[in-house]
């Protein structure tokens, strides 16, 4: 026998096109079987009570990033957490912050995006592509697979609080995809690409509280990819005054 | 209406819309529409890998394309066209070689070439990957690509209607979600990559946005349809929320085990075992629960599958995906405990009759990937190959639309799409209206007598209940209504616009189903258990008459060299 729980669903509610009305919470109570997600209850809130409430979501299996929110104060994928992991039976469900709200738990995610497209995102080579593949070593693609992991659900990018203060900050996601593309054995970016992060509003902004770990629900470290940029930058540095080439 | 007007329009951010925008946007002013961002596509979840006879594999050095096209041909149980399967094996190397070459980050063997490991229905281990990722990182690499390009890309527009007239496309009318507006978009050549259609059953391993509505769309607009009744239904999908549990678990040497313990394939696939093509597995593990040797739990009656003997260290490397869904999602580490499985509905080998060159018989409409039907499937797709259409005829519809608008087809006419842009808009006026139905329950009607009727094992009197139920779901929903007039934003909305679509693309499904009487791939009738090749093998072609009925009729398979066998594996 599966037993349901009462559970109630505090939800917090605006609309970017009614900037008079303020955004509020509204509550829903909802009998939630162990092992469903809050994606899963978010949808049958929208089916069955309320067909006015927005949200995102795909895949349902942690892959696709689109249902990053904050539910009960920690960022998180809706449709990984289990409804029951809390120990207590209000679940309150906000949007991720750091980003203009279009709809209930609808972000704007446009200035993620651009941060994004900031660091090329693309591997770039100067020799050519031989016939078939380039030669890559077991160990070689192991060092980039943390950072291949992430699924830009931007968790990172609404947990980092140096963006809450500095939008013009490139963010963790951004610079774990530079890392990315820095540490595979077949990208040729001039070495002077690292200049473009060279900055308070790239690699020297990072406070480095590792909000952006903890939130990702990818096991991603993007503040490994910081200080791995900011020790790469240095070594430069001190070539350039020791007067060494490269 | 301010109308939108490119070259070209994609419709569908996946693997095959991207790469044929790839193709493309150097050249023409090209524009990509996706209901979802590109990266949220539903080929993000591909787990195992893309197909490709590279020959890295030591226990593999003799493949050739030839026998990747061997055994797709014979895992299609004789339904693929020779001609376009041939065309995409012999391509599938190089494809490999140049996503390869964009930056997508495979799995390496010690000698620095791709790693390929064995997937079912195959001869050989040609499959390419990255641990249980490779959807992951292909999406990602051509997404940028995309980047690089700078493509125009409108991420949360869904496109609702194609505009033809007289046998010519020009254009599709989109909704903007983020707006809430109808948009006509005139458009001298369109392609749909549009996904499949799993969301009208209701166990499927899909994304929710996988609803099939674009195969839908390009059916109601008069462009037929291709052996819709041919579903593959994957053999491992978690029980309860049915998440892929990739093929790659069994490639990598995962076993499936009944409630006496016994490795039931042995009985149904003697020397493939486990690696038997999916049609087989999926008959096997249903037949081993429906005999009552399935394992009990409140969610259903399920089939183990166990990776435990494989160690710590293998599934770690191999299987990281898997074991990271199996905690988040069931609370089982499939490192000491087996996974729990049944099979699920996967993938849609029917869908938009195309050519081997992604051309519909509409001028200036060409199709790829899943929404698509060349056919290189057939009755049953082998693991591996799905990512690898979507590239090759991604690329292909790059190709083609180049061919076409070389030829300088006249100008897109405004007036058309504009036409079915009025349409749109009196559609949502009506929905919003509201009649007292409600999309949610009759979608979830629609999915149950699905996968009830028209499922792995299929006979006469279920599927014309299914088609007597979907018939009755049609009927009501022209009292669907939504909640809220607000159109921006609105979900509720969309998905009540989608089911039109997804209600007709049930039917040809259903009504195939019901006239193939035979067996062949995964479509399986109880009442005709054997493949008959004297009348059956042909294609079925769904096409959709002035008064709303179905008009099906038959076309010849082509055969090139490979004459059709016996399956046995």
């Amino acid at each position: 026998m599966i037993t349901a729980a009462a559970y109630t669903f505090k939800i917090l509610r605006s609309d970017r096109k009614r900037p008079d009305e303020r955004p509020r919470f509204q509550t829903y109570r909802v009998k939630v079987i162990p092992g469903l997600t809050v994606l899963a209850v978010l949808i049958r809130i929208r089916d069955e009570i309320d067909g006015t409430l927005s949200f995102r979501s795909s895949c349902r299996s942690a892959v696709c990033g689109s249902c990053a929110m904050v539910i009960n104060g920690r960022i998180d994928l809706a449709c990984r957490t289990q409804v029951a992991s809390f120990g207590t039976n209000t679940i309150i469900l906000e949007p991720l912050p750091n980003m203009e709200v279009i709809k209930d738990l609808v972000v704007d995610m446009t200035p993620f995006w651009h941060m994004y497209e900031k660091v090329k995102p693309w591997l770039i080579r100067q020799t050519a592509d031989p016939e078939k593949e380039i030669e890559q070593s077991e160990e070689e693609r192991s060092r980039i697979d943390q950072f291949v992991n992430c699924i830009l659900c931007a968790c990172c990018y609404g947990a980092c609080p140096v963006i809450a203060r500095d939008p013009d900050y490139l963010g963790p996601a951004a610079m774990a995809k530079l890392e990315r593309f820095i540490l595979d054995s077949r990208d040729e970016r001039p070495e002077d690409f690292l200049d473009t992060v060279n900055d308070e509003k790239g690699v020297w902004g990072c406070d480095t509280v590792l909000r952006c770990i903890e939130a990702c629900p990818k096991d991603v470290r993007p503040t490994d990819s910081v200080v791995d940029l900011r020790k790469a930058l240095v070594r430069k540095k001190a070539r350039r005054l020791l007067g060494m080439k490269k | 209406m301010t109308a939108l007007s490119h070259d070209v329009l994609i419709v569908g951010g996946g693997l095959a819309g991207l790469r044929a925008a790839v193709g493309l946007c150097d050249k023409y002013d090209v524009a990509l529409m996706s209901k979802v961002h590109p990266i949220r596509s539903h080929s993000i979840a591909a787990q195992g890998g893309i197909n490709a006879a590279l020959a890295n594999n030591p226990d593999g050095r003799d493949d050739t394309w030839e026998k990747h096209a061997f055994d797709t041909i014979k895992g299609s149980d004789y339904l693929g066209d020779q001609d376009a399967v041939e065309a995409m094996c012999r391509e599938a190397p190089a494809i490999v070689y140049e996503m390869e070459h964009w930056g997508c980050p495979f799995s390496r063997f010690p000698d620095g070439s791709i790693a390929q490991r064995p997937f079912g229905g195959a001869g050989y281990p040609r499959t390419c990957y990255s641990t249980d990722l490779t959807g992951h990182v292909l999406l990602n690499t051509l997404y940028e690509r995309t980047v690089m390009k700078g493509l125009r890309v409108y991420p949360e527009w869904y496109v609702a209607r194609l505009a033809i007239d007289d046998g010519v496309c020009h254009g599709v009318v989109a909704f903007d979600l983020m707006n809430g507006e109808v948009v006509p978009v005139t458009a001298k050549a369109t392609v749909f990559a549009t996904g499949g259609y799993g969301r009208v059953y209701l166990y499927s391993t899909n994304a929710l946005i996988n609803t099939g509505s674009g195969i839908g769309i390009a059916y109601k607009a008069g462009v037929p349809l291709k052996d819709m009744e041919f579903v593959q239904f994957h053999p491992t999908g978690l029980i309860g929320t049915n998440i892929l549990m990739t093929e790659a678990c069994r490639g990598e040497g995962g076993y499936l085990v009944n409630t006496r313990g016994e490795r039931f394939m042995e009985r149904y696939a003697p020397k493939a075992m486990e690696l038997a093509p999916r049609d087989i597995v999926s008959r096997s593990i249903q037949t081993e629960i429906n005999e009552g040797r399935g394992f009990d739990h409140p969610l259903g009656r399920y089939i183990k599958l166990d990776l435990t003997h494989l160690g710590e260290q293998k599934i770690l490397a191999k299987l990281p995906g898997i074991r990271k869904i199996c905690i988040d999602f069931i609370g089982i580490d499939p490192i000491r405990e087996p996974i729990p499985i049944m099979p699920c509905q996967h993938y849609s080998m029917g869908g938009i009759d195309t050519n081997a060159r992604t051309e519909t018989e509409v001028r200036g409409f060409f199709a790829a990937g899943e929404c698509a039907c060349v056919s290189v499937h057939g009755g049953n797709r082998l693991g591996g190959n799905s990512l690898l259409e979507t590239i090759v005829f991604g690329k292909t519809a790059a190709g083609a639309v180049d061919e076409y608008l070389s030829r300088q087809p006249a100008a897109a006419k405004e007036e058309i799409v504009r036409g079915a842009a009025r349409q749109v808009e009196g559609r949502m006026a009506a929905l919003v209206a509201g009649g007292r139905e409600k999309s949610f329950s009759l979608h979830g009607e629609l999915a149950r007598t699905m996968s009830a009727n028209v499922g792995i094992f299929r006979e006469r009197s279920e599927m014309e209940k299914a088609l007597e139920d979907i018939d009755r779901i049609r009927e009501r929903y022209r009292n669907v209504g939504v909640s809220s007039p607000t159109r921006h934003m609105n979900y509720e909305l969309m998905n009540a616009i989608e089911l039109e679509f997804m209600i007709e693309v049930a039917h040809t499904i259903a009504r195939g189903a019901l006239l193939r009487e035979e067996s062949r791939g995964a479509h399986w009738r109880r009442d005709f258990p054997k493949r008959d090749d004297e009348k059956w093998l042909r294609h079925t072609i769904a096409r959709m008459n002035s008064d709303g009925t179905c008009a099906v009729s038959f076309r010849d398979v082509t055969i090139t060299r490979y004459q059709p066998m016996e399956r046995i594996y």
